[in-house]
């Protein structure tokens, strides 16, 4: 037991990966097995994360649970890990939606034991990346976590997978270089990568001393975007944001969930953990930029939506959207740090990370719900399919309520809580935002009346193509989610007080 | 149980019913609908007895009854929500739980509980009548809702709404109402969703208000910002709006009071169907006229009226007495426009409920237009008198259709509209009780002089425009007034009056007890409700009854509005037009028995000023323009993967390059092949050199060894000496 209590994070972190090698040896044959195994195994990380949420003392300043091991003693790196309020929130995220996404992957067929063991691979590199404490870590998880996602999209993708696959995987490829060069740069500096030094040191740095033979403050702006564009292609924020209708629209069901549902959160947390509190002043000058390109986000990404005929594609851009609400909120922080408009700001950031987590998982599952029994996409192919499938479509209509932000669910809360503390701060930005949120209506209603409402096609109601109803399974991947979105709308506090110390100690 | 405690719970009875169907028995219909109908009863039952404590508390306007909890932390702050009734507060939640209640009931036999399942009746389309066999012969008799319990879980929902939006104590969770029932409104609008007419208007009736919405939102978090709260209580003090009144922002001239009250206001202007966002209020006709008649009269729409009213101090912050603001000059402007405007579309309406809808406009820009003008009491007034002769009209509407159908069921000729009045005629001896009860509403909407309570609280509207000298208010409002009187009693000439125009209309039935219950009590408040609110001052009847409503509404305001002096002119006026009004109505439609005989088809009327064909080409289009084609195709597209996809040619011809023209070309031809060749080529042509005769090698070394020592010597005779 003693064990457990101290090695809490590694184990939380390292068990998916040894379970994936344990997969192994498992009989070929054995889908069953196979299945059961790695929802099981699963499971253990998400209880885990429960353990330390509820031992997790709010109160308390810095990180806690920390454990450092060794790593590469030669150049300053260790496995640090740790987790405050930020960091808590996203990994209990990653370790719900992994056996969610799991149990989604059921009626998978295909090379299954390949498959389960890339998506617990998938589990230990994102989780990586929330735990990490030192900035080599947090870069190797960062690039760990990419590899299991290209072949997941790439092997058990829809038609354009190789095209999406390569784009995905290229394309923040080509963002990490940057981060990589600027991630070297502060190792050979200071001749450590341990995070909690980091923050000191590079902040306290005289401003006219010279790094490498240029100004600091040269210096500090080159490496401020080269973090910022790794970011924001992972965010993603326009017009970086191609990548993910292709990626979203080609993975299969459950990778869609977790690419939507934690991948993105890595970007806009990467901008919570290093960028705000490495380069506080770069952040305020280049918040302007920051909050155009948001905006343009929710705007364009709304519009975007808007424009699809695949309801894959919809609800991918619709990430577009709800995550720029996440930057423009980052970007308020940044602007005016310290003040309670940008705790505000910030609190519905992470919160919003969180609720579109659980609303963008949500609706790629039902997606490939009723994907896996029509084989089309295509809106214009469904029509009035609200008879046949009552449940799905009571289940389909919440959670689009949920993305749409309706008051009373989580969604609003968060979106809220942005506008609220972007709006003294980025006033115009935010006014501009709300163009965004008309034609988040917009879309979310279009998703419904094209696939619920109307005259039944009859081509799902009779014979072999008649759409069946949801099933067991598929509603108990949807019922944790369901429970979440409404208890965070209705009683946001358990989650949104830890996030709110956890903003208030750090920023 | 403490007032207090029994306010938080009033919301909750239909939301319970909501989950409790939705879950578990949406199934069974009893179940569903006692649930429902039980529901409604607890929370009318909790409203009336904090109705009943109310008024018994002295200067309720100061001490209101209030609790609040902690909500969202904010920093080291907390972000508290609670519930909150004032006078006003109070007065709304009595006329609310009231119809919230009634609607409920008359829902049931609107939805022919108790009726067999229909022949061909689907999923998502009204009910189309059940062939049932009674000693020996066949007959159609209406069928029973395919979708019964889900309605009713609907109607819970919307019902918690609408009493969270009441009992809130701050804008934040009014707005959570407010947004509920506007998803509620969706789904009942479209509750009928497989007919198109039905799913467009659900949707136009959302993104519609939605544009007011996000206004709303923004002045939400304006205020939040500029005033560190969202509590009304804390809102309206006196420094606080002070300090809100004197802020100056960069918009139009506006103090952050004003500017806040307008982004607010545009929300009302939305979610009343105020001009220019009136568009999706005649379309939520679509839905069942329960639906009509609870969102779309009594509750929903009322409920912007009521963010106004809510909002009243901060949006007369500013107002010095003397002079409208900005702000109020552009809320009475929408409103008295909004009431003429409408007015004059429904004279020309044939659909017995669209008249109702164009009429609830109509009447809602009453209201706003006399909160533009500072008139609070008037306007809740007429807000609360209203909601009880509208929903009881749209009820009675809703009998009528019912009986019609009836008649179309019995004939089998589905081609005749039930909801067309040139097919009525004649009703009122075939449902007397719809009949008299829909006459008493009518005579409401149109303000018939002392008996009914629409004549007071209009009537105070126009005295007050007129006291205070706002002649244009005056004027349109009078017009309006006339108008309404107008197309009132054109509707119940064509429905009740005269002989049946159709065969289906000669058969119409009166409709059952849950629906004719509803229609007599909602009557009784028609006709009673405004009796609490005579003026002091009225010649004969003033001061006979305390002006109850004047004294306990105004008290919810900081400053208790003064009543106004009496005058003549508008009360003369308000006679002449609602009486000139019903005689008109009466006498142009009393002889008209088809639809070419009525001469108020006019084109412009009857296509609504052509305000969706004009939207259509200006927004909606453009917006699917603009989604489509310039964000999705040409930026996204082509813009942004076009530039995306030139990184991968030009990697490929640098590669190309580096392969042909680098490695193929410099590495492996001329330095790997190159060196070989060099070497071969001196290798072939030194052979020659190498005869084997000793002579021969010795004179090379002789010419080489001369060579170099000449080198040797000009190399250092020369250059080392200049060296």
């Amino acid at each position: 037991m003693n064990f457990i209590d101290t090695h809490l994070l590694s184990l939380i972190l390292f068990l998916p990966s040894i379970a994936a090698v344990i997969m192994l040896f498992l009989p070929n044959e054995g889908n069953k097995l196979i299945r059961w195994f790695a929802l099981g195994v699963s499971l253990i990380p998400f209880l885990l994360s429960l353990v330390v949420w509820f031992r997790f003392d709010p109160d308390q300043a810095g990180f806690q649970f920390e454990e450092s091991y060794v790593w590469y003693e030669a150049i300053g790196s260790s496995l640090h890990l740790g987790v405050d309020g930020l960091s808590l929130t996203m990994v209990l995220l990653t370790t719900l939606l992994t056996p969610l996404a799991i149990l989604a992957s059921f009626s998978i067929t295909d090379r299954i034991k390949p498959y389960m063991m890339l998506f617990l691979f998938l589990e230990t590199g994102m989780l990586g990346v929330f735990m990490a404490l030192d900035l080599l870590i947090f870069f190797v998880f960062w690039e760990v976590g990419l590899v299991p996602m290209y072949f997941l999209i790439n092997q058990w993708g829809s038609a354009n997978r190789n095209y999406a696959s390569l784009k995905f995987l290229i394309y923040t490829m080509g963002g990490s270089l940057g981060l990589l060069l600027a991630v070297q740069m502060l190792g050979v500096l200071f001749g450590t990568y341990d995070l909690l030094t980091l923050y000191q040191r590079w902040n306290s740095l005289a401003p006219d001393s010279m790094i490498l033979g240029l100004p600091v403050q040269t210096v500090k702006t080159i490496a401020f975007w080269a973090f910022a564009i790794a970011f924001a292609i992972k965010v993603p924020i326009w017009p970086f944001h191609t990548w993910l209708p292709d990626a979203h629209t080609e993975a299969p069901t459950a990778g869609s969930m977790i690419l939507a549902g934690v991948l993105l959160k890595l970007g806009a947390y990467g901008f919570l953990r290093l960028i705000l509190p490495l380069y506080p002043f770069e952040a305020k000058i280049f918040a302007g930029a920051l909050a155009l390109l948001a905006t343009a986000a929710i705007v364009f990404g709304a519009l975007g939506s808007y424009a699809q005929t695949d309801f894959k594609r919809l609800v991918a851009y619709s990430s577009v959207n709800h995550m720029g609400f996440v930057v423009l909120g980052i970007a308020a922080a940044g602007l005016a740090a310290g003040t309670v408009d940008a705790t505000i700001a910030l609190n519905g950031a992470i919160l919003q990370m969180f609720n579109h987590g659980l609303s963008a998982a949500g609706m790629f599952f039902l997606v490939g719900v009723i994907y896996e029994r029509t084989h089309t996409r295509n809106l214009n192919e469904f029509g009035g399919l609200f008879p046949l499938v009552p449940v799905y479509g009571g289940i389909l209509i919440f959670t689009s309520m949920a993305s749409l932000g309706l008051p009373g669910l989580n969604g609003f809360i968060s979106e809220f809580l942005v506008v609220r503390g972007a709006f003294p701060i980025l006033t115009v930005y935010t006014a501009i935002s709300m163009l965004g949120l008309l034609f988040t209506g917009a879309y979310i209603l279009k998703g419904i009346k094209k696939v619920l409402h109307g005259p039944l096609n009859e081509h799902w109601a009779h014979g072999e193509h008649k759409l069946t109803e949801i099933n067991t399974r598929e509603i108990l991947v949807m019922a944790p989610l369901l429970v979440l979105i409404l208890w965070i709308g209705i009683w946001p506090a358990w989650i949104l007080d830890v996030i709110n110390k956890a903003v208030v100690m750090l920023f | 149980m403490t007032t207090e405690t029994l306010i938080w719970l009033i919301p909750f009875p239909p939301v319970l019913a909501f989950f409790l169907i939705v879950l578990f028995t949406n199934k069974n219909k009893v179940l569903s609908h006692t649930l429902a109908v039980g529901a409604a009863f607890l929370s009318w039952l909790g409203s009336m007895i904090v109705f009943v404590r109310a008024l018994g508390v002295e200067h309720l306007g100061e001490h209101p009854f209030e609790s609040s909890v902690n909500w969202l932390p904010t920093g080291d702050t907390w972000f508290r929500i609670g519930v909150l009734i004032d006078p006003t507060g109070a007065a709304v939640l009595f006329f609310v739980s009231i119809t919230i209640f009634m609607i409920f009931l008359y829902s049931v036999g609107y939805q022919n509980y108790g009726q067999p399942q229909g022949d061909h009746d689907v999923k998502g389309l009204p009910p189309h009548g059940a062939t049932v066999e009674e000693h020996g012969h066949k007959h159609v008799v209406p069928s029973v809702e395919p979708m019964y319990s889900r309605f009713f879980a609907f109607l819970g929902l919307f019902a918690f709404g609408m009493y969270v939006l009441v009992v809130s104590d701050n804008l934040l969770t009014f707005f959570v109402g407010w947004e509920i029932m506007g998803l509620c409104s969706y789904l009942l609008i479209g509750f009928w969703y497989a007919k198109p007419s039905a799913r467009d208007a659900a949707v136009k009736a959302f993104m519609t208000t939605r544009i007011g919405d996000v206004f709303m939102l923004l002045g939400i978090a304006y205020l939040y910002s500029a005033t560190g709260t969202l509590s009304f209580r804390e809102i309206f003090t006196e420094e606080t709006l002070q300090a809100l009144a004197t802020t100056m922002t960069p918009v139009l001239g506006l103090s952050a009071a004003g500017l806040i009250g307008l982004l607010l206001f545009i929300g009302t202007v939305g979610k009343s169907a105020q001009f220019p966002l009136h568009v999706w209020l005649p379309d939520a006709m679509e839905g069942p006229t329960p639906v009509s008649a609870m969102i779309h009269a009594a509750t929903m729409v009322s409920a912007g009226v009521y963010a106004v009213i809510r909002m009243f101090p901060l949006i007369t912050a500013d107002f010095t007495g003397h002079g409208l603001t900005t702000t109020m000059s552009i809320i009475a402007f929408i409103g008295a426009f909004t009431a003429l405007f409408a007015a004059t579309i429904a004279v020309s309406q044939n659909d017995v409920k669209r008249v109702l809808a164009y009429s609830t406009i109509s009447q809602l820009g009453y209201m706003i237009a006399a909160l533009g003008i500072g008139a609070y009491v008037a306007a809740a007034f007429h807000l609360i008198t209203h909601a009880f002769f509208k929903a009881l009209l749209f009820l009675g509407s809703g009998s009528v259709i019912h009986g019609m159908e009836h008649g179309v069921l019995h004939t089998g000729n589905h081609h005749v509209d039930p909801q067309n009045m040139f097919n009525m005629g004649g009703l009122r001896k075939k449902m007397p009780i719809t009949f008299w009860t829909f006459l008493i509403g009518g005579f409401a909407l149109s303000g018939f002089p002392l008996i009914t309570a629409g004549f007071w609280s209009k009537d105070e509207i126009l005295a007050d425009a007129f006291g205070h000298g706002y002649w244009w208010v005056f004027g349109a409002l009078a017009l309006a007034a006339f108008l309404t009187a107008f197309y009132t009693m054109r509707q119940i000439t064509l429905t009740f009056l005269g002989e049946p125009r159709t065969k289906e209309a000669e058969h119409a039935q009166e409709t059952p007890w849950p629906m004719t219950t509803p229609l007599v009590i909602l009557a009784f408040f028609a006709v009673t409700y405004g009796w609490v609110g005579i003026p002091e001052h009225f010649p004969g009847l003033g001061g006979l009854v305390p002006n109850w409503f004047h004294e306990f509404v105004g008290g919810t305001l900081a400053e208790h509005p003064e009543a106004l002096a009496f005058n003549w002119i508008p009360l003369i006026t308000s006679l002449i037009v609602a009486l000139g009004g019903l005689f008109f109505g009466w006498l142009v439609y009393r002889n008209v028995n088809s639809v070419s005989e009525d001469k108020l088809q006019i084109p412009l009327l009857k296509n609504k000023y052509y305000f969706d064909e004009a939207y259509d080409v200006l927004f909606v289009k453009p917006a699917y323009w603009i989604a489509e084609t310039l964000v999705y195709k040409w930026m996204d597209q082509r813009l942004i993967d076009g530039t995306l996809h030139i990184f991968g040619p030009v990697t490929d011809k640098i590669g190309s390059f580096i392969r042909y023209y680098i490695d193929l070309l410099i590495v492996n031809q001329a330095v790997g092949d190159g060196s070989y060749k060099v070497t071969w080529w001196f290798g072939r042509n030194l052979r020659g050199v190498q005869t084997g005769r000793i002579q021969q090698y010795l004179m090379f070394a002789l010419v080489i060894f001369m060579l170099v020592g000449a080198a040797l010597y000009f190399y250092f005779r020369y250059f080392r000496l200049v060296a």
